[in-house]
């Protein structure tokens, strides 16, 4: 052992181990992790922002490719983010060699951070291509950077939680495409990324309050348009609450040895 | 000071299987340890405990005076693991598992990188660094193993059956290569289910079976409790009767094998005068290995024997 280095300075190198080997695993693998989704939102930029957006005329006041393009970013960094942890931890579960960390005196909570900034740096890194591929359909002028770039990364850090906990209680292949299947994308459906939830009936409007995505894609939009169907500040209130209540989730799970240890 | 401790250990897992029914262990500092017994046993249950992996149900464990659940930490970082079974991931090359496992304890880049070239040279990986874990063989995985456990350097090495499926040349070279580490100061733990290899490299042992600590002694000491030797004997030619000899262990094992038990006080002249007596040639002798087999076999007998209902 290197008596000179403290536990701080320990603790950090475990962290940046695991840091740069969750980055390299998604940059390796790009054709799978990448790739696909930037298609994917190409596609969805193209049918409902070109053709279809320019029948459908203004939504609040904004040309409808405009209007949805924040959302399909979110969309992109929601469900990225989401499945690079579940599929990079659970891969670790599986394969055994989670048990190179939990043997590790590297803490739990730099084993959760460390593949949290996998998830994010996934996830805003598709986040910038579909950006990037978004500027060939429509200008995008970004109203406020802060609130932009806060909302972004706050989202991509929460769905990493997500992520993170449906890895622990995974057991097999399955149980990593249900969550994202029947939870994730009805939630970003209606979550208002194709819509404003002004044009629904008010019974729908209130219920489409209880879908906290429906908050990040508002708070997203709003830092790029100035528009948003709700208030930032209450997005900000719960974005930040989901994201303390899943750390706390996952770090209690982790203190167990939920799903990881008999 | 003790390199581990174990108070009362206990685990019983899920499903109800009692592993460890309260064992209690010490072992010393600079210690070769071996902890041998049957399948099942709890041999692994134990270390799996020692190591973070299982959760332990009641007891103590003590690493170097640090408390596993009170300062995990310190506990941690001074033991190094060899798993039973192979738990790297298959897609790393070799040298990003020894490298990054380093990482995870702490260790800068640069003195990881080094002490992975140290490690996979000692046990003749180097050349094989870029490649892939999984297009390793046995052996190869077996070491690659041992190389990710020391490279923080642990004090405490454990090892759950490191030559399981390791070919004899390799076994020899691999205990040569803990005899060194064990003389530079590492207190070594090792489970084995070869008694040769607890019999040549440990100092101290325990056997665990059914979850309890039969037996907790010096290789030494329980090789004295073994006070008797046998020999097996290559006859000249075929015997079909066997003859009558007193005070001794006579067992036909073929034609022309004998196998011959004596106490440590008889003398060997008596076997072949008898023998010659009755007209059998000896062509050649040699000593019945592993006797700490044997003794194992034996003991674990005498136990379940005892153990048995009455009728
Ligand atoms: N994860 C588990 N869940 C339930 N039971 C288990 C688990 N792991 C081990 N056991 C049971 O605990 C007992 C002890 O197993 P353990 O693996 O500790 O034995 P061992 O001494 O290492 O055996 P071997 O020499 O075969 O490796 C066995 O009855 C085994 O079936
Ligand atoms: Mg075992």
């Amino acid at each position: 052992m290197t008596p000179t280095m403290n536990r701080t300075q320990r603790n950090l190198i475990a962290l940046g181990t695991l840091a740069r080997k969750e980055t390299q695993r998604f940059l390796r693998i790009w054709q799978q992790t990448l790739l696909p989704p930037v298609i994917t939102m190409t596609l969805y930029l193209i049918i409902f922002g070109s053709l279809i957006g320019s029948r459908i005329g203004p939504m609040e006041g904004y040309p409808y490719i405009q209007f949805i393009v924040p959302g399909i970013i979110m969309m992109a960094v929601i469900t990225n983010s989401y499945s690079n942890v579940v599929s990079s931890f659970f891969g670790a579960k599986f394969g055994r060699y989670v048990e190179e960390m939990l043997v590790s005196s590297m803490p739990n909570y730099v084993l959760l951070l460390g593949y949290v900034i996998g998830g994010v740096g996934r996830g805003l890194l598709v986040g910038l291509l579909v950006i990037g591929v978004s500027l060939f359909f429509t200008d995008l002028h970004l109203h406020s950077f802060w609130i932009t770039c806060s909302t972004i990364l706050l989202t991509s850090v929460l769905f990493s939680l997500g992520g993170f906990i449906n890895a622990i209680f995974a057991r097999k292949f399955d149980d990593i495409s249900i969550i994202p299947t029947f939870v994730l994308t009805p939630l970003t459906y209606l979550g208002g990324v194709f819509y404003s939830i002004d044009l629904l009936p008010s019974f729908w409007r209130q219920v489409s309050l209880t879908n906290p995505v429906l908050y990040m894609v508002n708070a997203f939009r709003y830092g790029i348009l100035g528009h948003s169907d709700i208030d930032i500040a209450t997005a900000y209130g719960i974005i930040l609450s989901v994201i303390a209540v899943l750390t706390a989730i996952a770090l209690v799970l982790l203190h167990k040895g939920v799903g990881l240890r008999s | 000071m003790h390199a581990l401790s174990l108070r009362q250990l206990r685990k019983r897992y899920r499903g109800g299987v009692e592993a460890l029914k309260g064992i209690d262990l010490t072992v010393e500092q600079g210690d070769f340890f071996g902890l041998l017994g049957p399948n099942g046993a709890g041999k692994s249950t134990a270390i799996g405990i020692i190591s973070s992996l299982v959760r332990k149900t009641a007891g103590e464990v003590n690493v170097f005076g640090y408390d596993l659940d009170r300062q995990p930490w310190e506990v941690k970082s001074r033991i190094g693991l060899v798993p039973q079974e192979f738990n790297f991931n298959g897609f790393e090359t070799v040298e990003q598992i020894v490298v990054n496992q380093a990482g995870f304890y702490g260790i800068p880049r640069r003195v990881a990188l080094e002490r992975t070239e140290r490690y996979l040279r000692e046990l003749g990986l180097w050349d094989k660094r870029h490649a892939p874990s999984r297009t390793l063989s046995g052996g190869m995985k077996r070491r690659l193993m041992i190389a990710r456990a020391l490279v923080h350097e642990p004090p405490l090495l454990i090892l759950d059956e490191p030559t399981a499926g390791v070919d004899i040349e390799l076994r020899r070279s691999m205990w040569d290569f803990l005899r060194e580490i064990n003389r530079q100061g590492t207190t070594i733990i090792l489970t084995t289910h070869y008694l040769e290899e607890a019999e040549t490299l440990c100092r101290n042992l325990a056997i665990i079976d059914g979850g309890t600590i039969v037996e907790n002694t010096t290789v030494k000491g329980l090789l004295r409790k073994l006070s008797t030797h046998a020999f097996v004997l290559d006859l000249a030619g075929p015997v079909e009767q066997l003859p009558a000899l007193p005070a001794m262990r006579v067992e036909r094992l073929d034609d022309t094998t004998l196998e011959v038990e004596i106490s440590a006080e008889q003398n060997l002249t008596e076997v072949f005068v008898a023998l010659a007596q009755a007209g059998i040639r000896v062509a050649s002798m040699k000593n019945k290995a592993n006797r700490l087999e044997e003794m194992f076999v034996r003991m674990l007998e005498k136990k379940s024997s005892s153990e048995a209902p009455a009728r």
